[in-house]
Parts: structure tokens; C-alpha cells; sequence
């Protein structure tokens, strides 16, 4: 892989349209990034020139009254995160950190990346990712030109939702230099009930029981013998882990979990876990933890209905060796492979088992460059796909090859 | 009245009318068509009924295969299509035009699922919202956004109006709690965006397509998030001096980390309309009335109830009520339920607007309105969604007084001005439609709305779904196209070499 030639590394959103206007007119393609820190996810690009936003960082507005703070693109998430707790604020879709996975540092990322990857965590299930609470962004197409979208109200229909359409968009539509998210107040405490011995078939119906309770859990994941011992330290060992959050105001959490204790109860032993060590678990699980080795190992991250998630590894299992766990009530899974991603057994499977789509987030280069890292769509939806970006990047200069290979 | 400025009819569709029914007659058998003048009467309007025009056709197809066969008909001959589902928007989103096939999804009205496991309710687009509810309440569960025609519009037609309700500061809009849906685009083409799993793969097409308002394609299938019923819900009815200390005791509660099920405010006129109307025991000597319902569990709820009613004490509250059984808390909605009926009672017609501001700003824009009242001399009302700031003022007028429409849609458009200048937007939840259409420029930019119009040019890009909706003006796609060059030196801010 080649290295870039040029960095432009913009101060200010019209430095980003001059970049932009420029390599349109050139029709020189770019790699954006904010902190790199997802790099490693999707296809390689590969570019002469590199549009580097980390430089284009601040928050330009938070009132937590109003439940809203502003940011530029490159505004570290972690500085966004530490100002939102020192006023028991969150962004209650709890992103993810890539970092400890993709072998980088943990606590990099920034605004603007987090809405590319449309990030999200544990709390997905109840409160939505990233495109669920972004409100408004400022952005410049890949034709060379500005536009916003939304604004700073949490009820807008005024037009098309062009912030939403960009979630998840990686870098290829348009790059974003300003966005407006829906912030909430982060939740005074937290406990978590662990089940232990369940299988995998078992904690499906566990959680699934859970979640249709009114016990209003915040998180639901089942970690398997094989990953265990990889969390807390190795403080949980021996047999499989079925864990559900519970969050809120300190009496609302006691009641609810002694709900949940009693709804259990057919399940097996159950015990509480605490705000400490439950903090630290959901952040363990949200940023996967068991497999965060250092090891270029393939990485699957599968998003499927929450009831076939089990019954999908367990037909895969039989056709190639993974290892895996679940948050979101069984919906996500995380699979690490032992050699190869095995990309059409897995994705034949996930159409067998009602349809989802999964994401290659960790291999090799060679191996990202012959596998499409992203689901591919049936053909009309991916010529659907093609014409939007065709109406935002019609000389397809941001982010080139990204997401799909033409 | 003359209505908004509509695209020119097609000469050489009107004429081909007969042709195009007769054509439509074999594609829908049976009952499907509505051609006469009497059948299609009930379809002139929507329920922005100021505006009424008859279509060219009404067709009510039943399956995805005969929506799929329409759009593909019309689009190779051009013709205009406007998709219906109940037809209650109060923006016109279903206005029918002179030249186009009304495409009513009423007969789409069947449960096709109910899957509690992955908490997931697959419904045909003209299942009505309450409709869904009431096919799972039985086991305690419910769907969560509650727009105020719940009882009558279909879940297409929230996905097409991103349709909120009073919860959606503590449960979200339409596009966060639906999880997928199956489409037909203008060529005939079906696509599935989502399913029962979350997130969609690739672009968030989902996302475009919630609030889209009929522009970008028909939706034939839905499929919903259903919630647990929280355990109990009680409410606090609390009357201020000022609407400026009830919006601070708003601001206050929310600043305590307390994120309400539901928080309405009402001001004077509408108060005393609603009591005049329901007499639903609301106190008469305060200049603002607050509902604030919180649910959840027992333990929760009576322990937020407490710190709600300390806040609004430290706001100056000069009333205070607190529901003890779900009859008082109905009683205390039951006033707020029927502001807008209530304020049809004083007056022969009302215009009710629909704008969202940063809440800090409501003394701002109801002292603004007030001025704006006196300069047009009509009166107005306001219910407010208190809690995400999306303002509904009810200005009063007399359709029968000549002039005093034109006056009253100018009030509106002021205020939606206002709520723009301070920070807001031009609607919260009832759409553009035709009805906001020309405001948009307030809002938005040239580029901000080309690249909008780019998106409708992915999905139909001979803007025949729907035209005369949501832009102001329609630029041709080819035009859109185009790329202006701004050749010139190479940007280098920062040029690092490697």
C-alpha cells in the first residue's frame, strides 16, 4: 500500500471546502480521517492525498438544559465525554471504542467518526446509535459544496434527514464539519444480574424474557464459556455468563432488579453485581474485550434478528471455527475466527436465519482487499446505494473503494 | 380560496384519463378504482382540508405486486403519482393534483406478525398507529409513538411524516422505533431497508426515508419495535404565574437528570377554552398550566414525583396537583386532549402551526407572538410539547370574513419565521407538505436544498412521486447534475510531505 503524498489538514470548514473543491476539480480522490482510529475498518483506500480533520476540533455549544451540544468533526470523543459527565450527561448511545480491538490506543475516535461509523453500544437496544440522536450536522458534499441539514431541536421533520443519511456512511457521501447532537442525562446508578450456566439457546430465551419485562433493562449480553475468563480480569471463570443491565435512580434500580431476580428465577442462580465491577463489564463488552488480542485475527461484527443470533452460530459453527459472544439481547454478535472469514458461508447463513448483515472489522490487508468487508445488498438496493452517491460524490473522490469495491 | 401554486397539470395526461383508468381497472380488479366524481370525493382532500383538488384517479391496490405494477405504468409514462395513506396530514402531504393517480394504501391493513421474541410487530402500511398498540397490549406491550390521530393514521403514514406524539422526548420519533420497512420505488422496483435486526447495512436509507413525505417511495410493509407497557404512570398538573416560570420549571427538571414520559404546557387562552369546554377542574387565575407525567415503576415514579414537585415549588408553582389513580391523571390530559376541539368552539375556524425552538427561547417567541397577535388582530392560543420545544399555536379566524384566511396564514408564517430566527425550525412534526413548502427558503440555503432535491433525484429522478411537496421548487435533475469547477491552486493550510 502506498502512502499518501499530501496531508491537508483544515482549520476551518472553508479550509474543508477548498480541500474539496480542489481535489473535485482535480478529481484527486481523498482519504478522510479524523484520528484514524478506525482506519482498519473496510475496504483499503488508497489515495495520493489524505484529508486529516483532527485539526478541525472544539465544541462550539452545550446547554445541558436544552440537552444539546454542538462539536466539530474532529473533536475527540473523549474530550466531548469527559465535558458531558462532568455535568451527569452522556450520549446515551454509548459508542463504541475500536481502539483496544484494532490493536490501537483505547480513548482515541472523534465526533465526526463516530457518526461516519454510526457507533453504538450495550444500550443500543433501548436507546439507538448514533444516527438516533445526531440532530444536525454542517457538511461538503464531493461535489464542492456546503450544505446543513436538521438543526439543534430534537423534533425537526423539516425536510430530508441528510444527517441521518450519512450514518454510517464512512467518509464516502460527504465530509462533515459540524454536528449537533441530543445529549441526556447519564443514569445516577447501575446494577447487573448474572446468570451463569445458561447456553447459548437458553440465554436467547433468558434475555428475550428480560427485555419484554418491565424491568426496563439497559443491556443484555451472554458471554460463553470460550470468552469468560477474558473479562474483569479473569474474575468470572468456569461456565457461560448471561448479564442484564439494570439503570436508573437508585430506588428504581433496587426494585427493578429484584423484579428481575424473581423473573429469573426459572433460569438458575442469579447473582447482583455492583456499579463498579458493572461499569466496568458493559464497557468490556461494548468494545470487545475477549477479542481485543493484539492478533490480526478476522473479526465478524453480525447485526440479526435477537432470537436467530444462537441458532445462526450454531449452523456456522459447524462449517467453520469461531469463537463468539452476544450484547443486544443476541442480535449482536461478535465472532472471532480462527483462519478464515469464511465470508459466504456466514452471510448464506444470515439470509437463512431471516436476514441482517455483517461487517468484517478486523483481518488482514490482503484478506480486507479479497472479502467485502461490508454486507453486500441485493442488486436493486445497491444500485439505489450507487445513485446516492453518484448525487453527493459524483467524481467518487471521498473515500474511494471504502464501502463496496467500484 | 386559491391555494398554493401546484406543477402545471400534463396536458396530454388529462387527456389520456380514460385510457389510464381503463389501464389501472386491469391492473386492480374489482373494487380498486375510484373514477367518478361522487367516489372520488372523499379523497379532495386531506386533512389540511383548506386545500382541495380531485385527482385523476383513485387506485386502492391490495397487494405489493399490483403497488409495484402502478408506479412501474406511470413511470414509463410519466405520469404523476400521490401516495395516501389515511390522509390525515395537516400539511397536505396527500394533496391530490389535478394530473396524477392518488395511490390510497388503505387496503394494506393486516397484522402480518407479531413476533414478541425479538419484540418486533410486522404491519402493512395502512394498519393504523393505535392499531398496532392494540394488537399487543393483550400481553402488556404497546408501540410507543402516539401522534394525536393515532386512532386514525396509518404507520406508512408516520413513516412518511416521521410522525412523534406527546412521548417522543423519553421514547423518540417514528424513525427510532421502527426497524424496517419494504418499498416500491418509482420504477417499480422492491427494496427491503432493515429488518428485525438493527442498524441497516450500507447507507442509511431508513433514515432518508422516514419523514420523506411521499417524495422518495410507497411504503408497503413496516416493521415496528413494540415496548412493555411501563408499570404506572402518574401525572402533576402545576399552574404558574408566567409562562416564563413555567418554562424555567421545565428547564429545571430536565437540568435534574428527570427526562418526563410526557410534559405539555398550555397558556392562557387555551386554558380557559379547554375548561370552558371539558371542565376538567384546571385552575383559571394562572398564566401557564403544566403537565408533567412520569412513568416507569411504582418506586421510580413516586420518587421523581417528589423531586418534580419540589422543582416546580422552587419556580413559584401557585397550584399543585397529583394524580393518585389513572382516572385523575386522565382528567388532568383530558383538558390538554381536547385543546384544539376546545378552541373550535370560540371560534368559527382555527389554523394550528407547528414550529420547534430551543426551549430557553419560548419567552422570546410568546412575547413575539403576542405582538404578532396584535398586528394581525387575530387571536391565539398555544399548546406546547413543553418538553422538546415543539410549539402548536392555534390562531383563531373566521373563514367566512373575506381576507381574514390570507391574515391568519400570514400570522402563521410569521411565527414560523420567528421560531427559525431563534434557533428552531419551520415543523416539529406535521410536515412541509404543500403548506410549508414556500417557507423553506427561511430555513435553508440554495445548496442546502439542491442537495436535498439530489436525493430525491437517487430515488425518482423524473420527479413524479408526489411533486409539489416539500420544494419549493423542483430543479431538474440533469440541471442538479451538473458539477461547477472551481478550478485553482492546490489548498495547502497544511502541506505535510511524507
Amino acid at each position: 500500500m502506498t502512502l499518501p503524498l499530501t496531508a491537508f489538514t483544515p482549520r476551518s470548514s472553508d479550509e474543508v471546502l477548498d480541500v474539496i473543491r480542489w481535489a473535485a476539480a482535480e478529481e484527486a480522490p481523498l482519504e478522510v480521517v479524523g484520528h484514524g482510529s478506525k482506519q482498519g475498518i473496510g475496504r483499503p483506500v488508497q489515495t495520493e492525498h489524505l484529508l486529516n480533520l483532527s485539526s478541525l476540533s472544539g465544541v462550539t455549544l452545550y446547554e445541558p438544559e436544552e440537552l444539546v451540544l454542538s462539536a466539530k468533526a474532529g473533536t475527540p470523543l473523549a474530550e466531548i465525554e469527559k465535558l458531558l459527565a462532568e455535568h451527569h450527561q452522556q450520549l446515551a448511545f454509548e459508542p463504541m471504542d475500536y481502539g483496544p480491538l484494532l490493536a490501537g490506543e483505547s480513548g482515541q475516535g472523534t465526533i465526526g467518526g463516530t457518526l461516519a461509523a454510526n457507533l453504538s453500544g450495550p444500550r443500543r437496544l433501548k436507546a439507538g446509535a448514533a444516527r438516533d440522536h445526531i440532530l444536525g450536522i454542517h457538511a461538503v458534499s464531493g461535489r464542492g459544496e456546503a450544505f446543513k441539514s436538521g438543526g439543534r431541536v430534537v423534533k425537526n421533520v423539516t425536510g430530508y434527514d441528510l444527517s441521518k443519511g450519512l450514518a454510517g456512511s464512512w467518509g464516502t457521501l460527504a465530509v462533515v464539519t459540524d454536528l449537533t447532537f441530543k445529549v441526556l442525562p447519564a443514569a445516577e446508578t447501575e446494577k447487573t444480574l448474572v446468570i451463569a450456566g445458561l447456553d447459548d439457546g437458553e440465554a436467547a430465551a433468558a434475555m428475550s424474557e428480560a427485555m419484554g419485562s418491565s424491568s426496563e433493562v439497559s443491556g443484555a449480553a451472554h458471554l460463553p464459556e470460550g470468552v469468560i475468563g477474558r473479562f474483569l480480569d479473569g474474575a468470572l471463570t468456569g461456565t457461560a455468563r448471561t448479564v442484564l443491565r439494570i439503570e436508573g435512580v437508585g430506588p428504581s434500580v433496587d426494585y427493578r432488579i429484584d423484579l428481575l431476580v424473581r423473573l429469573m428465577k426459572p433460569y438458575g442462580t442469579a447473582e447482583v453485581i455492583d456499579e463498579t465491577a458493572s461499569r466496568a463489564l458493559w464497557e468490556e463488552i461494548r468494545d470487545c474485550k475477549p477479542f481485543a488480542d493484539g492478533t490480526p485475527a478476522p473479526i465478524w461484527r453480525v447485526s440479526i434478528a435477537p432470537m436467530q443470533g444462537h441458532r445462526m452460530v450454531d449452523a456456522f459453527r459447524r462449517a467453520a471455527g469461531a469463537n463468539a459472544y452476544y450484547d443486544w439481547q443476541g442480535g449482536l454478535v461478535w465472532l472471532r475466527m480462527e483462519a478464515y472469514p469464511e465470508a459466504e458461508v456466514l452471510r448464506k447463513l444470515i439470509a437463512h436465519f431471516g436476514g441482517g448483515h455483517a461487517t468484517l472489522v478486523r483481518a488482514p490487508l490482503p484478506v480486507r482487499t479479497a472479502t467485502p468487508v461490508f454486507q453486500p445488498q441485493p442488486e436493486a438496493l445497491a444500485a439505489l446505494s450507487m445513485r446516492l452517491k453518484e448525487q453527493f460524490d459524483p467524481k467518487k473522490i471521498l473515500n474511494p473503494g471504502r464501502m463496496a469495491a467500484h | 380560496m386559491s391555494g398554493p401554486l401546484m406543477p402545471k397539470a400534463d396536458q396530454a395526461t388529462l387527456k389520456r384519463r380514460e385510457e389510464i383508468v381503463a389501464d389501472m381497472r386491469i391492473i386492480v380488479p374489482g373494487e380498486g378504482v375510484a373514477a367518478s366524481e361522487n367516489e372520488m370525493r372523499a379523497f379532495e382532500s386531506d386533512g389540511l382540508t383548506a386545500y382541495r383538488q380531485m385527482p385523476l384517479v383513485v387506485v386502492l391496490p391490495e397487494t405489493v405486486a399490483q403497488v409495484s405494477r402502478i408506479l412501474k405504468y406511470c413511470h414509463e409514462r410519466k405520469i404523476r403519482v400521490v401516495p395516501r395513506g389515511s390522509g390525515t396530514s395537516l400539511s397536505g402531504g396527500a394533496m391530490p393534483l389535478q394530473d396524477a393517480v392518488l395511490l390510497v394504501m388503505s387496503r394494506f391493513n393486516r397484522i402480518l406478525e407479531i413476533d414478541y421474541g425479538n419484540r418486533a410487530v410486522v404491519a402493512q402500511p395502512g394498519v393504523t398507529n393505535l392499531g398496532i398498540t392494540h394488537a399487543v397490549e393483550h400481553e402488556g406491550f404497546y408501540y410507543a409513538p402516539d401522534p394525536s390521530s393515532q386512532i386514525a393514521c396509518s404507520i406508512g403514514g408516520n413513516v412518511a411524516e416521521n410522525s412523534g406524539g406527546v412521548h417522543c422526548l423519553k421514547y423518540g420519533l417514528t424513525a427510532n422505533n421502527i426497524l424496517g420497512i419494504e418499498m416500491v420505488l418509482m420504477d417499480g422496483e422492491v427494496v427491503r431497508l432493515g429488518g428485525k435486526h438493527l442498524d441497516a447495512e450500507g447507507y442509511d436509507l431508513l433514515g432518508l426515508m422516514t419523514g420523506s413525505e411521499g417524495l422518495l417511495g410507497v411504503v408497503t410493509e413496516v416493521t415496528v419495535r413494540i415496548l412493555k407497557k411501563p408499570e404506572t404512570a402518574r401525572a402533576l398538573l402545576i399552574g404558574f404565574p408566567s409562562s416564563e416560570a413555567a418554562g424555567r420549571c421545565v428547564a429545571d427538571i430536565i437540568g435534574a437528570g428527570i427526562i418526563p414520559g410526557g410534559m405539555e404546557m398550555m397558556d392562557r387562552p387555551a386554558i380557559h377554552a379547554a375548561e370552558d369546554f371539558v371542565q376538567a377542574g384546571y385552575p383559571l387565575d394562572v398564566e401557564a398550566l403544566l403537565i408533567v407525567e412520569l412513568d416507569g415503576p411504582a418506586a421510580e415514579v413516586d420518587h421523581l414525583i417528589a423531586r418534580v414537585e419540589t422543582i416546580a415549588d422552587a419556580n413559584g408553582a401557585t397550584s399543585s396537583r397529583i394524580s393518585n389513580s389513572d382516572e385523575e391523571r386522565m382528567s388532568f390530559w383530558a383538558g390538554r386532549k381536547a385543546a384544539f376541539p376546545a378552541v373550535g368552539r370560540i371560534s368559527p375556524d382555527y389554523y394550528c402551526m407547528d414550529g420547534t425552538i430551543p426551549r430557553k427561547e419560548l419567552p422570546r417567541v410568546l412575547s413575539g407572538m403576542r405582538d404578532l397577535s396584535e398586528k394581525y388582530g387575530l387571536r391565539c392560543a398555544n399548546v406546547f410539547h413543553a418538553g422538546d420545544g415543539n410549539l402548536h399555536p392555534l390562531i383563531l379566524y373566521d373563514a367566512n370574513k373575506p381576507g381574514e384566511l390570507e391574515k391568519a396564514e400570514a400570522f402563521g408564517a410569521d411565527i414560523l419565521r420567528l421560531c427559525v430566527e431563534v434557533g428552531g425550525v419551520l415543523t416539529g412534526e406535521h410536515g412541509v407538505g404543500v403548506e410549508k413548502r414556500d417557507l423553506m427558503p427561511e430555513m435553508f440555503n440554495e445548496e442546502d436544498l439542491n442537495q436535498q432535491i439530489r436525493v430525491k433525484c437517487a430515488f425518482d429522478p423524473n420527479h413524479l412521486l408526489n411533486p409539489g411537496k416539500m420544494f419549493p421548487q423542483l430543479h431538474r435533475c440533469a440541471e442538479l447534475g451538473r458539477m461547477h469547477i472551481h478550478r485553482g491552486q492546490m489548498p495547502f493550510p497544511e502541506l505535510e510531505r511524507f
